[in-house]
């Protein structure tokens, strides 16, 4: 991992670009422990089987999922789109990064223990009753899956290494930041209709 | 450097893989026809492998920047499918369906890094500048 968040080439580089860039990993290594505590906590979860833990990461990493893509997409963005260039460099360097460790490990949790909890209460049996809305909730969830790892998640990845060249293309940062904040706006107001089937299953 | 024509490496494998993925989630644990999740496995990773064909015959793609993303993109992603795997053998699936949900986490974990490492790369120089 260091050889992407530390190249020499790149750690150091002096910014040519108007109004200095602040340097960034890449990857964040100093979060990496808390993604392996939480992955180390998902599984023994995941291998005890207990209703509150996994209640707990599911509704915890789920409503931090939605709320992020939420914030990002119809807060953030339009916020983002009024500020000054370096202004907006600025916070895409210190918020991105973070976002590439979060999203991930976010919603790795919430489908895991998802999964597992449907297992525990029976919701994911073919023969439950509410099945037909779980089902409802695979397909919302696979197109957010498929936005988010096939769009999102490469523009976010994309636009740090363009942010870390000595010379920054603007057209390409603007363009996949539009991207970024775009994808996590709509898998957001899908987020929505998951809210609704969750909540008709507990209530139900 | 601005975006230049490429072969597409595109999301519909992806779709594809998922769409099984929900087919075969759907009927759990009852007995299910794998023949759609077979046909939909197949699909996904020949497209997967013809993308990345097309892409291989394209001059002054940056592949090193590839390699150099790609690896470790497919180290993060082989662990979250790894997650996956570990909550599907936690809950007893087996046989048939086990073999095409993991054969689908491997075409998840490949193309995730493929489709990132692209992105980068495309807007990447062909050789590495100092």
């Amino acid at each position: 991992m260091t050889e992407v968040a530390l190249q020499p080439e790149h750690a150091g580089a002096p910014s040519a670009a108007p109004g200095a860039r602040p340097d960034f990993q890449i990857v964040p290594l100093k979060g990496l422990p808390i993604v392996a505590a939480v992955f180390v906590a998902l599984v023994v979860a995941i291998a005890a089987n207990r209703y509150w833990p996994l209640e707990f990461l599911h509704v915890v990493f789920g409503s931090a999922w939605t709320i992020i893509d939420l914030f990002l997409g119809l807060v953030l963005g339009p916020v983002i789109g009024r500020m000054s260039i370096p202004a907006r460099v600025e916070l895409t360097t210190r918020l991105m990064p973070k976002l590439l460790l979060i999203m991930p490990t976010v919603v790795t949790v919430t489908l895991a223990a998802g999964w597992q909890l449907g297992h525990l209460l029976g919701t994911i049996d073919s023969s439950h009753p509410m099945h037909g809305w779980i089902v409802a909730s695979y397909v919302v969830v696979g197109c957010m899956a498929v936005i988010a790892l096939g769009l999102l998640e490469p523009a976010n990845v994309a636009v740090l290494f363009e942010l870390k060249k000595p010379h920054p293309n603007p057209a390409v940062i603007e363009r996949l930041m539009k991207r970024f904040l775009y994808t996590a706006g709509v898998t957001g107001v899908m987020q929505v209709a998951t809210f609704v089937i969750m909540t008709k299953v507990a209530t139900a | 450097m601005s975006e230049r024509r490429l072969p597409p490496v595109g999301m519909t494998s992806l779709a594809l893989i998922v769409a099984g993925g929900i087919y075969l989630s759907a009927h759990l644990p009852r007995e299910v026809p794998l023949t759609p999740a077979v046909v939909l496995l197949v699909a996904s990773a020949l497209l997967l492998a013809g993308n990345l064909m097309a892409l291989a015959r394209v001059h002054g793609f940056a592949w090193w920047r590839f390699a150099q993303v790609g690896k470790w993109a497919l180290l993060a992603y082989a662990i979250t499918a790894g997650l996956i795997e570990y909550a599907f053998l936690r809950n007893g699936v087996s046989g048939g369906v086990l073999v095409v949900l993991t054969l689908s986490l491997v075409v998840y974990a490949v193309h995730v890094p493929v489709l990132i490492a692209f992105t980068v790369a495309r807007y990447e120089e062909p050789v590495p500048t100092r």
